[in-house]
């Protein structure tokens, strides 16, 4: 089992629910994101979500897009964020999750990224544009490397689908909880409890939803339908706009939760 | 003797051997499943495919012509220059073959809207005009720094009733236009088509917009064995992201016919401001497909560079490469200088202001045909006219108009 697992089992024995607040590495720099992990971990995040920037973020809003600017602009990328976690270990143990699209996996080799990682410290991976079925080499390799491989579910999948994503995933699954990129805004659509139901039917792993969460009522309500509870953009939005307020909003999340 | 035999592919899951895929957000995929299954049933449907040769033949105004230019011919004096003219399919470019055809398809789906992207707005206005044909919304997404150099378009988009979005994020060119069109796609994928406009993206994007094309081929084969009884000796074509070069190409992919695709070479391969995907690129996964990329050591995309909108593209699509492994097509560029050039003596010559991208085609028949006999035979797509680029060209040369 690994930190993920471990978080997740012991959050559900307790009958909580977790709450996974999503940064991007490198904005505006390294040394930054060192301390908002540090504060996100303090203010008792249970899982941390560690974007990559790219160049073309295509499932990404604006607020993300940016944020991947500035990364970039700073010079961060995969190869200088594998070390990057390896010395956030030395500080904090708090499970960590890349979010990162394909790309920069592929041109990095996926065996590398996989055995480098998990050498680092980092616990498992989103990529929003590998769909299971081109994935298949990659989750071998990742369950081999004990690595957690975390796929999306969207509105719009089927139950085929569904059973095929949930079976691919490990640590959680991730529910997409609009139809459409991050940041927009929270609107859930008719379908949406009786979509996550069958959701769960399918499976035992935790599901964990976002896209979309931006306020503590937002995050209320999905902790009550969901295992775990995933902000990116508003938490992206505050740390560059207001960062002397990012503390008292994190709080605000966290109890909400 | 000719021995390559080319499969028919894509395979199952849209390779091309290693090229091609689905890579996309979860959100898009049963609309990919879903526009597979639509477009595999029309290709059975014979009142959809009456309808469609009935647009082609009476509004795309098909066959297009293959044209024997004899004063080009004569003025390089070597093999004989025959032009296959996209530039007189309705709305200007070959662009028009993909985009009825998608039109069609997204009425037969039931959807209320579509959305393309466009780069020398060719797609973009043959979306608007496929939308209004068949009585569908339209929306379009175009770079910023495309907007401005391709004007002319924009504004016959607006006309057609289409809303023209400006993408002011990256490059402000065609691919920050088709991660924009994507990004809406993820959000409306219910109700909205999205129109690719070349032979790229997730499958079956590749070889539904072939399909469409390669009516070209089928008729410039015909076309040429009537005025010549032989095949042609090369076939040449511009890419960018590769419909039109394919749509030539593919009815000739078993015949012993040489083909050339030609990328942009910007200012030289060795400024690195170029968009020659084969020259400097090397494989990466981008925008829905495995290809070729120009990209860096990380895997960012690199920013491109062309004289002309439509082949200033990071990428290219997946049966390209895979054709060019299989030594059945050879990729070669041409840069920014050269094909003004040949935009400028197809025009003296013959007459035929033809499009910048299809200008990069002209000058590689150009070289190819001063080094030939007379008695080899070249037939050069003419991917599109050239009026949208007059302005464009002018201020390169420094001419007020
Ligand atoms: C006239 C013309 N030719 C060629 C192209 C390049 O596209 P493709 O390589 O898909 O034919 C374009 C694209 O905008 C175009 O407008």
């Amino acid at each position: 089992m690994n930190r993920i697992e471990t978080t997740l089992n012991r959050l559900k024995a307790d009958n909580k629910k977790a709450f996974i607040p999503y940064i991007m590495a490198g904005d505006p720099d390294l040394e930054k994101t060192m301390e908002h992990v540090m504060l996100l971990a303090e203010c008792g995040a249970d899982i941390i979500e560690l974007g990559v920037p790219f160049s073309d973020p295509l499932a990404d809003g604006p607020t993300i897009q940016r944020a991947a600017e500035r990364a970039l602009k700073a010079g961060v990328t995969l190869k200088r964020i594998i070390p990057f976690v390896k010395k956030l270990r030395q500080r904090t143990q708090v499970p960590i999750v890349l979010m990162t699209y394909y790309n920069p996996v592929f041109k990095y080799g996926e065996d590398a990224f996989i055995k480098d990682s998990v050498k680092a410290g980092i616990d498992g991976v989103i990529i929003p544009d590998l769909p299971p079925e081109e994935g298949e080499d990659f989750i071998k390799l990742s369950r081999a490397a004990k690595f957690c491989t975390i796929f999306l579910i969207a509105p719009t999948s089927t139950k085929e689908r569904i059973e095929q994503i949930v079976s691919a995933c490990t640590g959680f699954v991730y529910y997409v909880s609009i139809t459409g990129i991050t940041g927009s805004k929270l609107m859930f659509e008719k379908t949406f409890k009786s979509h996550i139901a069958s959701v769960k039917k399918s499976t035992d792993k935790p599901i964990a939803v976002g896209f979309g969460v931006s306020t503590p009522e937002d995050a209320k309500m999905v902790s009550q339908i969901a295992d775990g509870v995933i902000v990116g953009s508003a938490i992206v939005k505050k740390f560059y706009e207001h960062p002397a307020g990012a503390k008292e909003f994190i709080r605000k999340l966290r109890e909400a939760i | 003797m000719w021995r390559i035999t080319i499969k028919k592919l894509p395979d199952k899951k849209g390779y091309f051997g290693q090229y091609g895929g689905r890579f996309v957000p979860e959100t898009l995929m049963p609309a990919l499943q879903e526009l597979e299954a639509a477009y595999s049933k029309t290709q059975k449907d014979k009142s959809f495919q009456r309808e469609l040769k009935y647009l082609q033949e009476t509004y795309i105004g098909r066959p297009t012509p293959l044209y024997f230019a004899r004063r080009l011919t004569k003025h390089l004096g070597g093999a004989k220059i025959y032009l296959k003219r996209e530039d007189l399919a309705h709305t200007g470019a070959h662009k028009i073959n993909n985009a009825l055809g998608q039109a069609l398809l997204a009425k037969k789906m039931g959807k209320k809207r579509l959305i393309a992207e466009t780069g020398a707005g060719q797609h973009g206005v043959a979306t608007a005009t496929g939308a209004s044909l068949v009585g569908l919304e339209c929306e379009i997404y175009m770079g910023s720094e495309d907007v401005q150099r391709q004007s002319l378009n924009v504004f016959r988009m607006k006309l057609l009733g289409a809303k023209v979005n400006e993408v002011n994020i990256g490059s402000r060119t065609l691919k920050d236009a088709i991660n924009e069109a994507l990004r809406d796609w993820t959000t409306n994928v219910r109700t909205t088509h999205y129109v690719m406009g070349t032979v790229f993206g997730p499958h079956p994007f590749p070889m539904l917009v072939r399909d469409f094309q390669s009516i070209i081929g089928r008729e410039a084969r015909k076309q040429i064995i009537k005025a010549e009884g032989k095949l042609p000796d090369y076939l040449i074509a511009c890419v960018g992201g590769g419909s039109n070069a394919i749509g030539l190409f593919y009815e000739f992919l078993n015949d012993a016919v040489k083909m050339v695709g030609v990328e942009a070479g910007g200012r030289g391969i060795e400024t690195g401001e170029h968009a020659a995907r084969f020259a400097g690129g090397s494989i990466g996964v981008f925008q829905g497909c495995k290809s070729y990329l120009l990209q860096d050591d990380d895997g960012n995309v690199l920013g491109t560079h062309s004289v002309s909108a439509g082949l200033d593209y990071a990428s290219i699509g997946p049966e390209h490469p895979y054709l060019r492994d299989m030594k059945r097509v050879q990729y070669t560029y041409a840069t920014d200088s050269e094909a003004l050039s040949a935009f400028e003596l197809l025009s003296e010559t013959e007459g035929i202001i033809p499009a910048l991208e299809s200008a990069h085609a002209i000058a590689e028949a150009v070289k190819l045909a001063t080094e030939l006999p007379k008695n080899k035979i070249l037939v050069v797509n003419l991917s599109g006219r050239g009026d949208k680029d007059v302005q464009q060209v002018a201020r390169i040369k420094g001419i007020e108009l």
